[in-house]
């Protein structure tokens, strides 16, 4: 099968963050201008050539065309611009959407960003009432997690151990970065008298929630070529999926968008999960990360404590996961944290770098399992 | 004064079941294409067609998951922690959000068990709550 967007055609030539934590009095307009400031000076580029700018709706604040509020504060009058929800997923997903538009003619360069302020502002969103169930109590965003986390461990076994081991390499991977706002390792005892926020879920297995905003820049690799972009970063594959569902409607709440997603991402990139080196994968909630991996094809369901177990996923191992942090330590932010050090590591100077790394893997999810986005980037 | 959980948004759509519920009825719709589902929906899910009509439920059910609040999002269930909040699939086929109304704080919980509905009043309003079917 022919692919319009072939691999390597389309690069990430720059990337920039706000600092992350609590922004006190920042709106979210300010820290995407931030953001987007900080990635095009990575890049080199002028902001007059930006001529798409795809941003994701906060989370914690819906406005009416926030896309095109940015693009007044950014001072640009772009040829494709616009806000898109796909809860985390939205990331990739507008990182595909770019590609696509730059590879079919209609832009050159594309601004993709977010910014949100829950720690300072509204944490509502992720503490909602969930519809005219709320009258059961069927509130927050974790609960629709711990409902999934409660099957998969009836039909693939209980996955503590698994779950623990990714707390514990996120949380040590985000102790080492100077940037996450959570430095503080965790070991497995610790890990196990986490309290229960939702059973079996517990306060370690929570992201954090988190202010801040981040920003990437795409472009095709001869147009980075030509206006001299320093350290491009070529995307190889990109993959996406929803199921839809709400939690309680999905006829199986143990496998995920990631298949489709990583089957689409790795068929583009003409690359299977072995020869993936380092992989950034969302980690809103420990059984994401896992169940991500499984339906990625790293291991099959219920089978990851052996591959995970004794430092694999950590830096040294055999697949480090999430090199920076990830949500569970560097930042809570849905998801571009994890595509900038994707972008790290691919220019070698992540601040833990996988040594010789030449593919890393990069996952988004959205809503509760509802929608998820792979990217893969190469050298 | 107690603080009451949040009360349903009643439209016209879902009129019909919650007035159904206060009558003693659990009931989920069925479309002429053979699909069965809840919430409420205008048109059908699956054929997009409105040649739907609602259809009493058994009130037998199974688990499909459940988890245990232990944090409280909302005042109203502040001196409830823990509790349960469950899925529930009935014998027909749709599935719904719930509580199983003798097992608060989950002890005693197996997926797959069978339930049975448990009508109870909430705030005004009466919610399908169930219970496991075979403990008494």
């Amino acid at each position: 099968m022919s692919s319009a967007l072939s691999p390597g055609q389309v690069v990430i030539a720059g990337i920039g963050a706000t600092a992350f934590g609590k922004l006190p009095g920042r709106d979210t307009i300010s820290m995407n201008v931030e953001a987007c400031r900080l990635a095009l000076s990575d890049a080199g580029i002028e902001k007059a050539r930006v001529d798409a700018v795809f941003v994701k709706v906060p989370t914690s604040s819906r406005e009416f065309m926030y896309g095109q509020k940015l693009c007044e504060a950014l001072g640009l009058q772009p040829k494709i611009g616009g806000a898109w929800d796909q809860g985390g997923a939205a990331n990739i997903g507008l990182i595909s959407l770019a590609a696509a538009s730059i590879a079919a003619g209609q832009c050159e360069i594309a601004l993709v960003c977010y910014a949100d302020n829950p720690r300072t502002g509204n944490k509502q969103a992720y503490q909602r009432p969930r519809g005219n169930d709320a009258i059961y109590g069927w509130f927050s965003t974790a609960a629709g997690y711990a409902m999934i986390q409660q099957r998969h461990a009836f039909e693939c076994g209980d996955q503590t151990q698994a779950l623990g081991e990714i707390a514990i390499a996120c949380r040590r991977h985000g102790a080492a970065n100077p940037h996450a706002q959570l430095r503080l390792p965790l070991g497995m005892q610790q890990y196990l008298a986490s309290p229960w926020v939702v059973e079996p879920m517990r306060r370690d297995d929570c992201c954090l929630v988190s202010d801040g905003g981040a920003a990437i820049v795409v472009m095709s690799a001869d147009h980075a070529r030509r206006l001299g972009v320093p350290t491009p970063v070529p995307v190889l594959g990109l993959g996406q999926c929803q199921t839809s569902w709400d939690v309680q409607l999905r006829p199986s709440l143990t496998s995920t968008g990631a298949k489709t997603s990583g089957q689409m991402a790795f068929t583009m990139a003409g690359l299977t999960p072995a020869d993936i080196d380092v992989a950034q994968i969302y980690d809103c909630f420990t059984i994401t990360a896992l169940m991500t991996l499984e339906d990625y094809g790293f291991f099959p369901p219920g089978k990851g404590v052996d591959y995970i177990r004794d430092g694999q996923i950590q830096i040294g191992g055999r697949l480090p996961l999430n090199t920076s942090g990830g949500l569970l330590s560097e930042t809570g932010m849905p998801g571009l944290q994890l595509v900038m050090e994707g972008v790290r590591q691919m220019r070698g100077h992540a601040n833990l770098q996988v040594k010789g790394a030449r593919h890393c893997l990069v996952s988004n999810q959205g809503g509760t399992m509802h929608t998820h986005s792979t990217l893969i980037l190469g050298q | 004064m107690t603080v009451q959980p949040p009360q349903p948004d009643i439209t016209p759509v879902n009129k019909p079941w919650w007035d159904a519920l206060s009558e003693g009825v659990l009931t989920f719709q069925t479309c002429a294409c053979g699909h069965k589902w809840l919430p409420p929906r205008a048109e059908c899910p699956a054929c997009l067609g409105t040649g739907w009509r609602w259809t009493v439920a058994s009130g037998r059910a199974k688990l499909v998951s459940w988890t245990v609040f232990h944090v409280a999002y909302h005042e109203a269930f502040a001196n409830r922690i823990p509790y349960n909040v469950a899925v529930a699939e009935l014998a027909e086929g749709p599935r719904m959000i719930t509580n199983v109304a003798d097992a608060p704080d989950g002890s005693g919980l197996r997926i797959d068990m069978e339930l049975e509905l448990a009508l109870q009043e909430e705030g005004g309003t009466v919610v399908a709550r169930f219970r496991s079917a075979n403990r008494r």
